[in-house]
């Protein structure tokens, strides 16, 4: 029964709380959370993002990246980012030595300030800039990758275990609203730090269990937009999709997710005409949006938490409520890690979204 | 009492936690209380002993009670994915909600839980000759209840006003085996492989002492389930997908 086994439960950890007063929480918990699911990971991968860790340099892009050799690799990309606009402030993300922790790359932040006018066709200059670097810095896999690319938020990720990767970056000495973490168990491809999660785009993250079959299909619609996927992995394509289809078409966040994950054709038959038409003309534009496979996927930006699961839920996820907060995760203990007094504990049904947004 | 046990979870390892149980059981203890469970997963696994009951106050992880033949575990929180994976015997009490694939490949003794179960309730549950495994949920179940049933029995009663199983694919691939819903069941939810009828009076004597079992167990008032309506699932036949992985 292993194959049922793997579709009930199987792999990899998730949580991700959001503060809707935007009310800042430290590291400590998410990393207490995130090893108590240690079982679901292997050891080859897990990250944390946090949203709100730079108000010193909120309206600048913080650029996470991973350096392969510092002497070697930093300038050219110094250089790149100059042509593109101006380097604010620069730094070595501060790291402390673990002993289950192999330190293949230099992490280094950036912030940055593209200028606007190196794009003047695009309507938002800015970020074009910036998912342009990204694209390009991380196709040409020339000792550098882009890992983080938001405004006042930033991804720390590496190849090892939720408790060591946490503690190599002290992630207890940041404080964010909003936290996504990701504990990896690789089946597909091999684990390396650029394949940790959680993926990021501007200020979209993404944690992901689980394997998007429909990957080929997924990743031929989205590089016709101009994205490159560079990971090795499926769940960089999920980033971009968001980033596409709420970013750049408009959609909702919950159109989003529909057209990610739609009921089936014989669902929308029993719908009411009107629903009937909307859920149609979603499927017939987004087809090949459409993620198939076993998934449980936590996304966010600035504002908002969204959980949803795959069309037949073949992966765990669960929601809890406490005061301002929502927590979503594989695991209730995970969450009660955190908050033991959490309450209205759901399970949001398979291609449905959970979302909390900030008030504002 | 003596032969009573108690064991403080609290950031302890599932490995010790057994063995600590285990200890227990083999030094004949017959109550076991497990404080501040959080997430352990493979609570009671394997383990034997007709008259051993566990009580385990917490939340506890995943596949709880699995291959477990003989013991009682009562569960003061909800539960995660498959507990009572593939037991053999004893009972599994959750005074609460579970997970994924309860009773998942389950081969005999009962499940009951008190509140709702997720998707894939009662999945590959199995029988064979006097093994019969029982699943009762008071509240409601997901999609793909009983699915590729191939034994064994399955109620839902629905008692948190939800409808019990208004989600797909109930049955789907049922081969062996009935699922019993309190009320009626939309025939769209109907997987392949399942059919349904309207219960028959000498089918409703049979499953009554466990309802009223249930019932008891968690104090929930009974005296509407003997009048109640039920559906009754069952295989259309006991090859559902001959023609579709085979061909004769």
């Amino acid at each position: 029964m292993e194959w049922i086994r793997f579709h009930c439960d199987n792999m990899c950890g998730i949580i991700g709380v959001i503060d809707r007063r935007r009310q800042l929480m430290d590291g400590s918990k998410i990393k207490e959370a995130l090893a108590s699911m240690d079982e679901r990971g292997s050891g080859e991968g897990a990250g944390y993002v946090a949203y709100g860790i730079y108000p010193d340099y909120k309206e600048y892009y913080a650029l996470h990246v991973f350096f392969d050799n510092i002497r070697e690799h930093k300038v050219p990309l110094d250089n790149l980012l100059e042509k593109w606009g101006t380097i604010v402030h620069d730094e070595q993300i501060k790291t402390y030595e673990q002993p289950g922790l192999r330190k293949v790359h230099t992490p280094w932040r950036y912030f940055f300030r593209p200028d606007p006018n190196m794009m003047p066709k695009s309507t938002t200059p800015e970020e074009d800039i910036i998912t342009h670097l990204v694209m390009k810095v991380n196709s040409e896999r020339n000792g550098a990758l882009i890992f983080s690319s938001g405004k006042n938020l930033g991804v720390f990720k590496a190849a090892g275990w939720p408790e060591d990767v946490a503690n190599f970056y002290r992630i207890q000495d940041y404080q964010g609203y909003l936290w996504l973490a990701h504990n990896r168990y690789p089946t597909n491809t091999s684990g390396w730090w650029g394949g940790a999660h959680p993926f990021n785009l501007l200020n979209w993250s993404v944690v992901h269990n689980g394997e998007i079959t429909s990957y080929g299909t997924n990743r031929r619609y989205i590089e016709s937009y101009g994205y490159k996927c560079t990971m090795y992995t499926d769940t960089e394509v999920v980033a971009y999709l968001v980033d596409l289809l709420v970013r750049k078409h408009g959609l909702s966040e919950k159109m989003a997710v529909r057209a990610l994950a739609p009921p089936f054709w014989e669902e929308i038959d029993r719908m009411p005409p009107k629903e009937q038409e909307l859920n149609r003309a979603i499927r017939l534009t987004y087809g090949p949006a459409l993620m198939n496979g076993p998934f449980a996927i936590c996304v966010a930006n600035e504002n908002s938490l969204v959980g949803f699961t795959d069309r037949i839920k073949l992966r765990p996820l669960v929601s809890g409520e406490s005061g301002d907060r929502l927590f979503i995760s594989s695991e209730e203990a995970a969450i009660r890690r955190i908050d033991p007094d959490v309450e209205h504990i759901t399970m949001p049904r398979a291609g449905e979204p959970i979302v909390g947004k900030v008030y504002s | 009492m003596m032969n009573s046990v108690r064991i403080d979870a609290k950031d302890l390892h599932y490995t010790p936690l057994n063995q600590q149980i285990r200890a227990a059981v083999a030094s004949g203890a017959k109550e076991i209380i497990i404080d501040n469970v959080l997430g352990q997963r493979f609570i009671g696994d394997g383990l034997r002993g007709d008259d051993v009951t566990i009580t385990v106050n917490g939340v506890p992880g995943g596949d709880l009670a699995m291959f477990m033949s003989g013991p009682t575990v009562i569960v003061k929180g909800n539960a995660d994915h498959a507990p009572g994976n593939t037991m053999d015997k004893g009972k599994v009490i959750i005074h609460g909600s579970a997970g994924d694939a309860v009773a998942h490949s389950m081969r005999g003794g009962r499940v009951y839980v008190r509140d709702n179960i997720g998707y894939r309730g009662g999945i590959h549950m199995k029988q064979y000759l006097e093994k019969r495994p029982i699943l009762v949920v008071g509240g409601s179940a997901r999609a793909f209840l009983g699915e590729y049933m191939a034994g064994g029995l399955l109620i839902v009663l629905g008692l948190n006003s939800l409808s019990p199983a208004s989600e797909r694919g109930i049955g789907s691939g049922i081969h062996g085996g009935e699922i019993i819903i309190r009320g009626t069941v939309d025939e769209n939810n109907l997987g392949v492989g399942a059919k349904q009828q309207p219960i028959t009076n000498n089918e409703r004597q049979a499953i009554m002492p466990i309802i009223m079992d249930f019932a008891q167990v968690f104090g929930i008032d009974s005296s509407c389930f003997r009048t109640d309506t039920y559906t009754r699932i069952i295989p259309a036949s006991a090859r559902p997908f001959a023609n579709k992985y085979t061909w004769e």
